[in-house]
């Protein structure tokens, strides 16, 4: 059966091992995480997770079932077919090389990101985007050489209403 | 008022109507046990805490009621997991109470220092460290509510030694909400309809019971309904007693070991009513041709059990109990003489796999079959004895020959399948209905598990039987060895056991041993005459196998028969 990229949000408690109950769940009954990403909200003991798994439809339909199941858990959603936005965050340190500075900042324009940090071989920039940007932004900077790389994995809101 | 955190606890334990704990002292927990004394609370010693919790999940099991164990940090807490696990695994509510060191302490390597919280993650419904005496009245009371609602499952509390010696002001009974569990007891009444529909097409239906019609209640309704449709019935092995062993309608186990008639059924049925089960590999066989010409109806309190091995064409959460009176009232106005006439070939060619293969044995007059024991305790206690079991083939036998009339009269290890569970639990189930006979039935294997315990219903005055069927072997894997290693029996021989007649002596028990089977009728005379405790060995025929017998991953329908 075909496996898809689902990102699934939820509310919990923000209580201590809340993170390690979702994560163990996860690993425990064999599902996958890309990415995970975890943060209070502004109402005061409640966060936000957001993971980023690749499952077929029943096992999707298992670990909402299996998520909602746990008691710190208040909310889960599938955002992948709703109306939502997305976005990840990386900063990425490139090599910075005399031939290649000026074009490295002609791709930090293109891609509306932020350079960081300047050193004499390197330049850090910040970029924050979909998934599919920050592939795009991969591929143009590894020619100059990737020293390290930070990313955030994907974080998602529902869109309101219009 | 002021109180002291162990003077809490008790006042909550109290509140929540328990008057039975299993359990096993220490450092951590020695504040606890000094106010426990002073409660009229029953407290039960125990000889290795895995006894306290297989006890008092054979409380629960008994009784309906949430099982109680108290252990301390430590040791304490990592010999009570596999008993935590097996609980969760069979859905049975319990709280497990674990002493902890000093809050300032925890994270130091402490003596005695285990992080039991992280430890049990997986295998509780929840669990909680309790940080501060403020928090104990509160946690206690969701623990105890979490363990009985919705899906039941074994909660653990974790209280820090200092955390028992605070003291906080305590609040009688508060209402106990928490937002993010809301288990959904209603079941959706369009669906329910759907179901109605379906079972006056079919032609033939199938009712599939399991452990949650006896977690909810609902074995009389559950009866009520195949009676009332004239549907046969079968149950997983946590199902024995939801419907009467002795009813024509009953069909006997499904699955790895269920009965001829029963897995045949399964094959052929054209609607399956599946309720309060999970569909278990030992149950299902290969999923992919399990009731392949039926219609699976699935009714469970716990959404992620629907559709979680087998597609469903009409799912229902809810409770057990009362989908089923729904179920019943909206077919009570039907015509059952209706039903019986569109099912009547379909309960003929049920009737004719019965005669094809009987669940039979034959006892010849050199040594002892298992089946005759089991045959001749149903027979000498009337089908009324609770019987626990251990695990392996005295299980199986004890599920395929004990006919069940009643719910919680069979408490087995279905999930975990742990060996030695089946004596603590009896010891449980004792506590909990002590005007009951109660025996474990054993292999010699398992039972030295959990031997010790014989102590403890000795020093509990709490009567308890056991049986055990000696074949010197681990009879269950050897049996695997037989079948699928080309008798290759690898580490199943047990060639040295103890004499168990003079092990029950050194107890304080009476010991009795059969060995002829003109002795097992005496034997089980004896035994169940006894107001002390008791074990009967018999010693049995070594290299009997459990049949039918379904190969792992088969089809369920293709059975290796005797």
């Amino acid at each position: 059966m075909q496996e898809d990229k689902h990102v699934i949000t939820m509310l919990v408690d923000n209580e201590p091992g809340v993170l390690s109950r979702v994560v163990g769940l996860f690993s425990g009954r064999g599902f996958n995480i890309e990415s995970l990403c975890v943060a209070e909200t502004v109402t005061p003991g409640i966060s936000r997770i957001t993971i980023v798994t690749k499952a077929n439809p029943p096992v999707v339909e298992q670990i909402e079932k299996q998520l909602n199941k746990l008691i710190n858990v208040i909310k889960v959603r599938d955002l992948t077919r709703e109306a939502s936005v997305m976005r990840e965050m990386a900063l990425i340190c490139v090599r910075a090389s005399p031939e290649h500075r000026a074009e490295i900042l002609r791709i930090v324009d293109i891609f509306r990101c932020k350079v960081i940090d300047v050193g004499l071989e390197h330049y850090i920039i910040e970029v924050t985007g979909d998934e599919g940007k920050m592939t795009a932004l991969l591929n143009l900077l590894r020619p100059m050489g990737i020293k390290k790389i930070a990313r955030t994995g994907t974080i998602a809101l529902l869109r309101e209403p219009k | 008022m002021e109180m002291t955190g162990a003077q809490i606890l008790m006042a909550v334990l109290k509140e929540e109507a328990v008057d039975t704990v299993f359990g096993f002292p220490g450092g951590a927990v020695i504040d606890i046990y000094d106010e426990l004394v002073k409660t009229d609370i029953r407290h039960i010693l125990v000889r290795h805490e895995q006894g306290a919790v297989h006890a008092a999940d054979g409380y629960a099991r008994a009784s309906g009621k949430a099982g109680v164990c108290l252990v301390t940090s430590g040791p304490g807490a990592t010999n009570t997991v596999t008993g935590v696990a097996t609980a969760y695994m069979d859905s049975i509510p319990m709280v497990i109470i674990t002493g902890q060191v000093p809050t300032h302490l925890i994270g130091n390597d402490a003596f005695q220092e285990v992080d039991i919280v992280g430890i049990t993650r997986p295998c509780t419904k929840h669990n909680y460290l309790v940080k501060s005496v403020e928090d104990l009245a509160r946690t206690m009371r969701e623990a105890f509510f979490l363990a009985r609602s919705g899906r039941p499952g074994p909660v653990l509390v974790d209280i820090p030694k200092d955390v028992a010696n605070q003291t906080a002001v305590f609040k009688p009974q508060e209402e106990i909400k928490i937002k993010s569990y809301q288990p959904n007891y209603r079941p959706n009444m369009k669906q329910l309809k759907k179901i109605v529909g379906l079972v006056k097409e079919a032609r033939r239906p199938l009712l599939f019971g399991g452990g949650g019609v006896i977690l909810s209640g609902a074995a009389e309704a559950f009866t009520t309904f195949a009676r009332q449709t004239q549907t046969p019935v079968t149950t997983t092995l946590m199902g024995l007693g939801a419907f009467p062993g002795s009813d024509p309608l009953w069909l006997g186990m499904i699955g790895m070991h269920g009965t001829y008639r029963a897995n045949m059924s399964t094959g052929a049925c054209d609607l399956l009513i599946a309720i309060g089960v999970r569909f278990d590999d030992r149950v299902t066989g290969k999923i992919e041709t399990f009731a392949r010409d039926a219609q699976i109806v699935h009714i469970d309190i716990d959404p992620t059990s629907i559709r979680k091995n087998v597609g469903v064409a009409i799912p229902v959460v809810g409770d057990c109990r009362e989908a089923l009176n729904e179920l019943n009232r909206m077919i009570a106005a039907d015509n059952q003489n209706r039903f019986e006439a569109r099912h009547r070939e379909w309960l003929e060619q049920i009737a004719a796999w019965k005669e094809q293969h009987r669940m039979a044995y034959d006892q010849g007059t050199e040594t002892i079959k298992p089946q005759f024991v089991i045959d001749k305790l149903f027979e000498l206690t009337q089908g009324k004895a609770i019987i626990t079991t251990e695990v392996g083939q005295n299980q199986m036998w004890a599920a395929q020959f004990y006919h069940f009339d009643g719910p919680r009269q069979f408490i087995t290890s279905g999930g975990l399948g742990t060996m030695g569970f089946g004596l603590p639990a009896a010891i449980g189930a004792k506590a909990a209905q002590p005007e009951h006979t109660v025996i474990d039935i054993a292999g010699d294997g398992s039972i030295q598990m959990n031997i010790q315990e014989m102590a403890t219903a000795m020093q509990s005055c709490l009567p308890v039987k056991v049986l055990i069927l000696n074949n010197g072997y681990l009879g269950m894997v050897r049996q695997w060895q037989e079948l699928f290693y080309e008798k290759r029996y690898a580490c199943t021989t047990m060639d040295h056991q103890p004499d168990f007649v003079k092990l029950a002596e050194a107890f304080g028990a009476v010991g009795l041993r059969a060995t002829r089977p003109e002795e097992v009728i005496p034997v089980l005379e004896e035994g169940l005459a006894c107001e002390v405790p008791v074990i009967m060995d018999f010693v049995v025929e070594k290299e009997e196998s459990v049949y039918p017998m379904v190969p792992a991953g088969a089809n369920i329908t293709e059975m290796l028969l005797v």
